[in-house]
């Protein structure tokens, strides 16, 4: 390789998230070349609407391939955090909501114990328990609730309304959230563990480190931010049905993905991802607008994700 | 270079390989300057170079696995450039590397088919090795390391190559392996055959090699013959300017240390190891000496916490300690540095995530870090260290001395008061171990508690105030480091009496 060519590669390994943000650029401008004017301010509060639920639920993903794992029960967690609430908001809105989020926190304890103490796959016991989920609110939907419950209008609030005309109030959670993750992951104690774990679990024995107290947390918190995704996902289509938020699983995973985040962990941040989330959803809003069948889409999408992880592990990774 | 003008009495003196200005980069690194080497035909050709000096680089251009950006390889009076092993395989040039390349879940005998190896040689081979009546329906994954350099090394030699590569392949072998080894590459001579071999080991080099090509930097800095009292000159070759002082560092062996017990280990039992007493006192560092296998890595692991023992007590700070977890270890102030560096690393991680990892081991240290207090600490223990932190970005880009330095920098950070040391020199340069060694020895004046493991005999001496030696797990002898050269280590770990301990009694 050239002198030069070594020179770029270095500056697209050091900023790739520059490189994302271009891709993300390049996609807006796609759009407004296929229809002028569309991108507007009005265009990028909707993408940042859409964008929020799968942001967040992508948080909590991000965690969890950081420790070189995943979770295949975020988008299950979230339909049921989702439902449970609106489900208990007739006996108190805030009630549902707690409860929503402790059912997060619940399963991803579950998860947990599974992957840290009984060393199960993450991928199998994830991918169990999503279905154990998924079962249970079947059964809990069929003995106590008659019809689709409503979303209260505070969750709806959350989800669809604006502020200042422009702002998605989901954004008022979503952007602190961001923030306190990319610091956290940098400068916590607990953030520097879960890239130690993800790198190499028996140095982090070695250097005293009870490996299955960080994983254990960890999948709790990703429990904890799938439910958030959920109630906000509710808030911003305005229901909440069995299977609301089935379609973001693969999403998800992909936004960590197109992010940088190594799917072998040890590595990735959560910046890195809230810009996956977010060409994830252009995209999806440039194919919409080219009314590009549901099948094209799928496909477009599945081979945009190849490209992308083929291009890290060519020029990202040095090895 | 100018080779060295004098001739040893070799049985052919016409170059069998001339490397000559060979030059290798990667992207911005320069790995190979400007490197020569001339391996004449009958001649066994020690190539030394410290960490990072270009050898395996050198020795991944003669075998095909690399090509060289410039220079010219004649093999046999022909010009040859190999792009794949395998051709260079056909050419007769064959190398052996430390890491075992048998594929661990095919039979031994698969793994000779599938690289086409004929199996009477190999059979004759390792008959010579000492390996006659050895299964081949064995699974590679069943054997212990040392026998599977040895296969590997009959698998080469079971092609008849005109020149055998042996690349550091003694760094994992005990003693007696290694004279096996040795005899076959003397037999190898005697027919007319080359060995180009690579070791740390500078004794292994005097003992056996005819020359001796000495890198740095990429470069061909001097030939040398070993044998007539060529060690130093090699040692100063390899080191450059810094040789000097480095050699201060590494003083002469220092009298028993008389501090505090730190550590009392009573009928300790786990595995091969079986009912070991003995006390480790503060101020002192308290060698092992052992062959493979003799119950070393056990006592390690139960003092680290990596392992439950069996029966006895290990006794620390005058409780008995039951330690589950190494985090119970550390908290009574026991740290361990393991002889695999990476099995210790993170290795995409910063030199600074590497080195700060124990201030946040622990579940209270959970929260916010305190960049500026990290920073100057993780500095401290950098430039005690001499750490070159040209790459720091990522571990694994540092040499293997670095990354070792680095392993031990983590523990000068999160403090300790015993260092459990379990070889932590192999497959590193002379230059880094001798500033380990004299780290160690600092700690050790300075009121820590070191016990250290190398599988290297002759380095007892460098480092340690007292020695004891396991043999069949059991503490056969105990001596003061003055006596402890490498006949005495030797005897007594092979389970022989020593000759000092018989007049003793008497």
């Amino acid at each position: 390789m050239s002198t030069r060519a070594v020179t770029t590669v270095r500056l697209v390994q050091q900023h790739s998230i520059l490189v994302l943000i271009a891709l993300l650029v390049a996609l807006a401008g796609l759009i407004e070349i296929i229809r002028p004017g569309a991108v507007n301010a009005n265009w990028v509060s909707n993408i940042l609407e859409f964008a929020a639920p799968l942001g967040i639920l992508a948080a909590g993903q991000t965690l969890v391939v950081i420790t070189g794992g995943i979770d295949l029960s975020v988008a299950n967690v979230a339909t049921a955090a989702a439902y449970i609430m609106a489900s208990q908001a007739p006996y108190g809105v805030t009630r549902g909501i707690v409860l929503g989020l402790l059912v997060g926190v619940a399963v991803g304890l579950v998860n947990g114990v599974g992957v840290a103490v009984f060393r199960v796959q993450p991928l199998i016991m994830t991918l169990a328990m999503g279905l154990v989920v998924t079962g249970s609110l079947n059964v809990y939907s069929q003995a106590a609730i008659r019809s689709v419950p409503g979303v209260p209008a505070v969750i709806h609030a959350m989800g669809s309304a604006t502020v200042l005309g422009y702002v998605p109030v989901s954004l008022f959670l979503w952007a602190p959230l961001a923030a306190l993750l990319i610091v956290g992951l940098r400068s916590t104690g607990f953030g520097r563990l879960l890239y130690a774990v993800g790198d190499n679990l028996e140095a982090t024995r070695l250097a005293g480190v009870r490996g299955w107290q960080v994983l254990l947390a960890n999948y709790a918190a990703c429990g904890f931010l799938s439910a958030v995704a959920g109630l906000v996902l509710a808030g911003t289509v305005n229901a909440a049905d069995l299977s609301l938020a089935n379609i973001l699983l693969l999403p998800s995973v992909a936004a960590v993905v197109i992010g940088g985040t190594s799917i072998f962990g040890g590595s990735g941040t959560y910046s890195g991802t809230v810009v996956g989330a977010l060409i994830l959803t252009v995209l999806n809003s440039v194919l919409t607008l080219l009314d590009v069948p549901d099948a094209v889409k799928q496909i477009l999408y599945g081979a945009i994700i190849v490209l992308l992880a083929a291009a890290y592990t060519r020029v990202l990774s040095p090895e | 270079m100018a080779a060295d003008p004098k001739d040893t009495p070799v049985t052919d003196s016409a170059g069998l390989l001339e490397a000559s200005g060979l030059v290798k980069h990667f992207g911005p690194v320069v790995a190979l300057r400007s490197a020569d080497l001339r391996v004449r035909g009958g001649e066994i050709h020690a190539l030394m170079g410290a960490n990072g000096a270009g050898k395996s680089t050198l020795v991944k251009i003669l075998t095909g696995a690399l090509t060289a950006d410039a220079g010219t390889i004649t093999l046999g009076g022909r010009t040859r450039s190999f792009h794949t092993t395998s051709e260079a395989r056909k050419a007769g040039l064959v190398c052996v590397y430390q890491d075992p390349s048998l594929l661990p879940d095919l039979t031994v005998l698969q793994n000779l088919k599938l690289t086409a190896t004929p199996l009477s040689t190999f059979k004759r081979y390792l008959v010579e090795l000492g390996l006659e009546g050895f299964d081949l329906q064995t699974m590679p994954r069943e054997l212990a390391r040392p026998t599977l350099s040895l296969l590997d090394l009959a698998r080469a030699l079971a092609i008849e190559p005109q020149l055998l590569l042996l690349d550091e392949i003694t760094a994992s072998l005990p003693a007696d392996l290694t004279v096996r080894v040795f005899n076959v590459a003397r037999q190898l001579r005697a027919e007319g055959r080359s060995v180009i071999f690579i070791s740390h080991r500078l004794a292994e080099v005097s003992a056996l090699c005819d020359r001796a090509t000495v890198l740095r930097d990429g470069k061909t800095v001097g030939v040398v013959e070993p044998a007539q009292g060529g060690e130093e000159r090699i040692v100063k070759l390899m080191l450059g300017p810094v040789a000097d002082l480095v050699a201060a560092e590494a003083a002469s062996p220092t009298a028993p240390a008389t501090g505090a017990v730190a550590v009392e280990v009573r009928n300790l039992k786990a595995g091969t190891l079986n009912d070991v007493t003995f006390t480790l006192r503060f101020g002192e560092v308290l060698g092992v000496a052992a062959l493979e296998g003799q119950g070393q890595q056990e006592l390690f692991d139960c003092l680290a916490g990596v392992r439950r023992p069996e029966a006895g007590q290990i006794v620390v700070g005058g409780k008995a300690r039951t330690f589950r977890h190494p985090a119970d270890a550390i908290r009574a102030g026991m740290v361990l540095i393991p002889a695999d560096r990476l099995q210790a690393l993170l290795r995409q991680r910063s030199v600074r995530e590497n080195i700060a990892l124990p201030l946040v081991s622990r579940f209270s240290r959970w929260g916010p870090i305190n960049p500026r207090r990290e920073k100057r600490q993780v500095e401290k223990a950098v430039k005690r260290l001499q750490i070159d932190t040209r790459v720091q970005s990522e571990v694994r880009r540092l040499s293997g001395g670095n990354q070792q330095k680095v392993g031990i920098a983590r523990w000068l950070v999160g403090g300790f008061q015993t260092l459990l040391c379990f070889d932590p020199t192999r497959g590193i340069d002379i230059g880094t171990k001798r500033q380990i060694y004299g780290l160690v020895k600092e700690l050790a004046a300075n009121g820590s508690a070191v016990l250290l493991f190398t599988s290297e005999l002759p380095e007892i001496q460098l480092a340690c105030n007292r020695v004891m030696v396991l043999f069949g797990g059991n503490l056969v002898d105990e001596m003061p480091a003055a006596e402890a050269d490498e006949q005495a280590l030797l005897r007594a770990a092979h389970g022989l009496p020593a000759e000092a301990d018989v007049e003793r009694e008497a």
